[in-house]
């Protein structure tokens, strides 16, 4: 086995100049990732960022026009057949007419080495409704059942897309508790998401993707600072842009006429370093940048620079 | 195969109580209302009941299969076949499970049918009735994967008139409602094509008319060969969010 081969076997996750477009749309447009063992990774992005379809190649449900994926230095489908992979997909709902135990011990049966029926309930709490018939389940509880199928197979990856769109504030607290839980014993966690509280809070790393693409890699607090940019806008005619630049707290600046734009890591500081240099700035308006915008500006695409 | 996943899978059929009466019950209501409103003229020295009752009998079964395809394009709908892509349950053990809740569905029909026959007084010769039986199970396997074919074609919203016009023209056509192109000619070279035909051959070995032949075998193999490939394409294909 040759060097890179064996570092592919060894990683959780390894996704390789990924490609796959929709007629003229490229979903996802050359994605590179690389997930250890035991990672929790969150894939944060807008909708339309290319997620889902990265989900839908790392599992096997589409093919990439180009590109490998291996998980855990298998093809998708064998990963799936040795139940080395739980998802919990963005869309689906549950079966009808069976009990929440009869489902689960249903999707048990169909794997080699199954995780007991009953420690998965006892992960995703789901003693209330053991006996339910999954018709009779409210969003949350059927997402927590959907959940409990993902982790029926005992699987050492498990991929969770939007899992808490559905969820109530209670639901989604209850969710990630369990997530908490599993991501404890050791498993591979990679989830999508496009709330960036929750990418911070329960990922060890998060990856940003735009338009198909991943934007940012790294760890969440790091990811953090720069998604959660602010920007200033004041007018201030006839100061040059450069020296802006070099005020405490800004990224990046802008002149728009008479305005000029200020991207900051820390506007706290960059609105007193602007006051104490240039006293005449006035209009001045503090915004902070949505994660949208966030990733716009991290993208490189010009146009996005009009927000204020 | 695996016992637990078919059990399960014929557990939520039988309870799914809609489908489950909607389907025994359509050949039943028949039965009773032509049957009983006739039941004391004979068919070429045959009672009228013990004729429908074979009738009944091959579109009842035939429903029962078809059914398959509307809880497939349910479960498509709820997202349940990419749940089940995420599993190594392969195709085969799919169509296999699939088969045997139509199969079981198609019993059912069979067994209520001839109970309904014996309330109407039907004489039922028990060699004859496993003949029949027999027979019926083996013209039921093109519409199985019909049923299966047709329901990851379609939507929960489409397939309703999809199922109702294509059984309807089969079931015309192969003379369910009645002989069509009397006994040659285009037309009933048409008939003898036709699924439907066998299956209602297949019922009348009831009546003792012994009309199955070799043709039947290799009709209802063609038709089984073509209707599977399409049904394991369709399988295989549909792995797309609905």
């Amino acid at each position: 086995m040759t060097i890179t081969e064996s570092a592919v076997a060894s990683a959780g996750i390894s996704l390789r100049g990924l490609t796959k477009s929709f007629g003229p749309v490229r979903a996802v447009d050359g994605v590179d990732l690389v997930v250890a063992p035991g990672e929790t990774v969150a894939l944060l992005g807008p909708n339309g960022a290319g997620k889902s379809t990265t989900i839908d190649l790392l599992l096997g449900l589409g093919k990439p026009d180009a590109g490998d994926v291996r998980v855990f230095g298998m093809t998708p489908d064998q990963a799936v057949q040795r139940g080395a992979i739980g998802a919990m997909l963005q869309t689906g709902e549950l079966i009808r007419d069976l009990t929440v135990r009869e489902l689960l011990t249903m999707m048990a049966s169909l794997y080699p080495n199954p995780a007991a029926v009953d420690d998965v309930v006892d992960v995703t709490g789901l003693h209330d409704i053991v006996g339910r018939r999954t018709n009779k389940l409210s969003g949350g509880q059927t997402q927590r059942v959907r959940a409990a199928i993902a982790l029926i197979s005992n699987p050492d990856l498990l991929v969770l897309d939007e899992p808490t769109v559905a969820m109530d504030v209670e639901g989604r607290h209850l969710f990630w508790n369990s997530v908490r839980r599993i991501a404890a014993s050791g498993k591979t966690i990679v989830f999508a998401t496009h709330y960036l509280e929750e990418a911070d809070t329960y990922a060890d790393r998060i990856v940003l993707m735009a338009r198909g693409r991943i934007v940012a890699d790294g760890p969440a607090t790091e990811i953090k600072a720069t998604v959660g940019l602010r920007t200033i806008r004041a007018t201030l005619p006839g100061v040059d842009v450069e020296a802006l630049t070099s005020l405490d707290g800004v990224k990046s600046a802008d002149r728009r006429g008479e305005a000029v734009v200020l991207h900051c890591t820390d506007s706290d500081a960059a609105i007193r370093a602007l006051l104490t240099a240039y006293p005449a700035a006035c209009d001045i308006e503090i915004s902070g940048a949505g994660l949208e915008q966030a990733f716009l500006l991290l993208t490189g695409d010009r146009t996005s620079e009009d927000l204020s | 195969m695996n016992a637990t996943y078919l059990r399960y899978e014929l557990l939520r059929t039988l309870r799914n109580r809609r489908f489950f009466i909607f389907t025994l019950a359509f050949p039943l209501v028949f039965f009773y209302l032509i049957a009983g409103t006739n039941r004391h003229q004979e068919l070429g020295g045959i009672p009228f009941a013990t004729y429908y009752l074979a009738g009944m009998a091959s579109f009842g079964t035939m429903m029962a299969m078809i059914s398959a395809g509307g809880r497939i394009a349910s479960e498509r709908q709820a997202g349940w076949n990419r749940q089940l892509r995420l599993t190594p349950l392969t195709p085969r053990q799919y169509f296999r499970a699939k088969v045997a809740t139509g199969y079981l569905m198609a019993v059912i029909t069979l067994v209520l049918l001839f109970a309904a026959g014996l309330t109407l007084g039907v004489h039922l010769e028990a060699g004859r009735v496993a003949h029949m039986a027999l027979l019926v199970a083996v013209g039921l396997v093109p519409f199985a994967a019909l049923g299966i074919f047709v329901g990851h074609m379609f939507t929960p919203d489409s397939i309703g008139p999809v199922l109702g016009g294509g059984v309807s023209i089969l079931a015309f056509l192969g003379g369910a409602w009645g002989p069509v192109g009397g006994a040659h000619g285009f037309m009933h070279d048409v008939s003898q094509a036709t699924p439907t035909y066998w299956l209602v051959q297949a019922g009348h070995e009831l009546v003792g008319e012994d009309a199955w032949t070799s043709t039947g075998w290799l009709v209802v193999a063609a038709w089984t060969a073509v209707l599977a490939v399409l049904a394991a394409r369709a399988y295989q294909r549909d792995t797309k969010r609905v």
